[in-house]
C-alpha cells in the first residue's frame, strides 16, 4: 500500500532560482537560507520517497484569469517548465506518475473535492524552486511528481479550513492506493510577504514563528483563520500559508518535527522551512 | 498586532484585494502582461508599446500607467501583481525596485526595511 512518509514546507521565491543558477550558496546574504537545506536532503536520502505531491500556486504561467480553477491536479506523464518572462532559465521537464494522479483525482472527487484535472500543465517557479532546493542534482533525481495547483491569484481564494480538509482527503487518497509507494508532500510558498501596494515589504516575524510552531501539533488553530486574516497578518501573498495547510492535512494527526529554519529577508519574504515526518 | 482570527473584514491599509471587481477592471491589462511569458511578445511590445497596448485593448488609465511604469497606478487600473511582475521583470526591475516605488522609499531604504523585519 502507498504511504505518506512526511512533508516539507519551503518558500518558493523566484530570486532563489536566480541564486541557485548563480551558485550563491556561500554569499553572506544567501548563506543563512541555503544552510537550512542539507538537513532536508539528508532526510530525503533516508526516507527515499518515490513520489512528491507538490502543492503550489501558479503565478500566471499555466493559468490566466480566463479560467481560474480553485484546485487543480496534474495528470500528465511529464510537466514542463517554461519562460516566465523575467529571465529564469527554464529547467528540464519533471516526470509525472499519471496512474497515481488518476487515483488521486478519482478519490478526491468521490470525497466531494471537485478538482480540475490537467493532462498538460506547465509548472512555474512555485513548483521548480522547491524541487531544485530539495533535489539539486537532477541526474540523480528519481522521484516522480504530481503538481497540485491552488488559486492564490484571484479572490475568493479557498479558505484555510477548506485547504486543510483537502490535505486530509489527499492523505486518504494516497493511503487507499494499492501499490507500494512512498509519498512525500511538499507545501510551498510563504511565509509572510506582500509585493503590492503601499504596504509592500510587510513581513510579520511573530506570526511566521507562530505558524512554524502551530502547524506541527495544532494545525486546526491555523485553519481557523480566514483568508482576510491571513492577508492582514501575513501580507497579500502570505495567504500562501493555505498551501502549507494542505501539506499538513495530508500527513494525518500525529507528526514529528525533523528540522526547521527561518530567515528574514529573502527578497521581500520571511523564508520558512519545515520537515515533518508522519507517525 | 493582535493575532486572533477576526470576524470582520475591515479594509487593510495599503492593500487591494484582487477580487472579481478588480479582475474585471484589469482584464485587458493583465492579459497583455500574461503575454509577456513569450519572448516574441516582449520583443513586439518593446518595438512599439502603443501599438501593443492597442492590440490588447487597454483603456486610457491602463495605457498611461504602462507608459509611466507606475506600479500603484497599474494596480488601481486593475493590474494583478503576478502578471505585472512579468511587465516589470521585462524592464529589468525586481520586487525590491517595485516595492521602493510603491512605498516612496529608495531601493536601499526599502531593503533596509526588509532587513529590519528580522530583528
Amino acid at each position: 500500500m502507498a504511504k505518506i512518509v512526511g512533508g516539507v514546507t519551503t518558500s518558493h521565491i523566484p530570486a532563489i532560482g536566480n541564486a541557485i543558477a548563480k551558485e550563491l550558496f556561500e554569499d553572506p546574504y544567501w548563506k543563512p537560507f541555503f544552510d537550512g537545506y542539507p538537513a532536508v536532503r539528508e532526510w530525503l536520502d533516508q526516507v527515499k520517497p518515490d513520489v512528491a505531491i507538490v502543492v503550489y500556486n501558479d503565478h500566471g504561467l499555466n493559468f490566466f484569469l480566463d479560467k481560474m480553477p480553485t484546485f487543480s491536479v496534474g495528470a500528465a506523464f511529464e510537466y514542463t517548465n517554461k519562460d516566465e518572462g523575467w529571465g529564469l532559465q527554464p529547467l528540464p521537464p519533471y516526470e509525472g506518475d499519471p496512474e497515481l494522479s488518476w487515483h488521486l483525482i478519482e478519490s478526491l472527487v468521490a470525497d466531494e473535492f471537485d478538482i480540475c484535472s490537467c493532462q498538460e500543465m506547465a509548472v512555474d517557479h512555485g513548483f521548480t524552486v522547491p524541487m531544485s532546493l530539495l533535489w539539486p542534482d537532477r541526474s540523480k533525481m528519481t522521484v516522480k511528481t504530481i503538481p497540485v495547483a491552488v488559486n492564490t491569484v484571484q479572490h475568493p481564494l479557498p479558505s484555510p479550513a477548506r485547504c486543510f480538509k483537502l490535505g486530509q482527503a489527499i492523505g486518504r487518497a494516497v493511503e487507499s492506493y494499492g501499490k507500494d509507494k512512498k509519498v512525500v508532500v511538499l507545501g510551498t510558498g510563504g511565509l509572510s510577504h506582500q509585493l503590492d501596494g503601499e504596504r509592500a515589504g510587510f513581513i510579520n516575524k511573530e506570526f511566521d514563528l507562530m505558524c512554524l510552531e502551530k502547524i506541527v501539533d495544532e494545525p486546526e488553530a491555523l485553519a481557523r483563520y480566514s483568508i482576510h486574516d491571513l492577508v492582514r497578518l501575513a501580507g497579500a501573498q502570505g495567504a500562501e500559508l493555505i498551501l502549507w495547510l494542505i501539506m499538513r492535512g495530508a500527513l494525518g494527526e500525529k507528526v514529528s518535527k525533523v528540522h526547521s529554519n527561518y530567515h528574514i529577508p529573502i527578497s521581500n519574504t520571511g523564508a520558512g522551512l519545515l520537515v515533518l515526518e508522519s507517525a | 498586532m493582535p493575532m486572533q482570527p477576526s470576524p470582520t473584514r475591515d479594509p487593510i491599509p495599503g492593500t487591494t484585494i484582487f477580487d472579481g471587481t478588480m479582475a474585471m477592471r484589469g482584464y485587458a491589462l493583465n492579459k497583455m502582461c500574461y503575454s509577456f511569458n513569450e519572448a516574441a511578445s516582449r520583443a513586439e511590445f518593446l518595438a512599439d508599446e502603443d501599438a501593443y497596448c492597442t492590440k490588447y485593448g487597454l483603456n486610457d488609465a491602463q495605457r498611461a500607467a504602462i507608459k509611466a511604469r507606475n506600479a500603484l497606478d497599474l494596480l488601481a487600473a486593475g493590474g494583478n501583481i503576478y502578471y505585472l511582475a512579468k511587465f516589470v521583470g521585462m524592464l529589468g526591475l525586481n520586487v525590491q525596485d517595485v516595492g521602493a516605488q510603491q512605498t516612496g522609499l529608495t531601493v536601499e531604504e526599502f531593503k533596509a526595511k526588509l532587513q529590519a523585519a528580522g530583528h
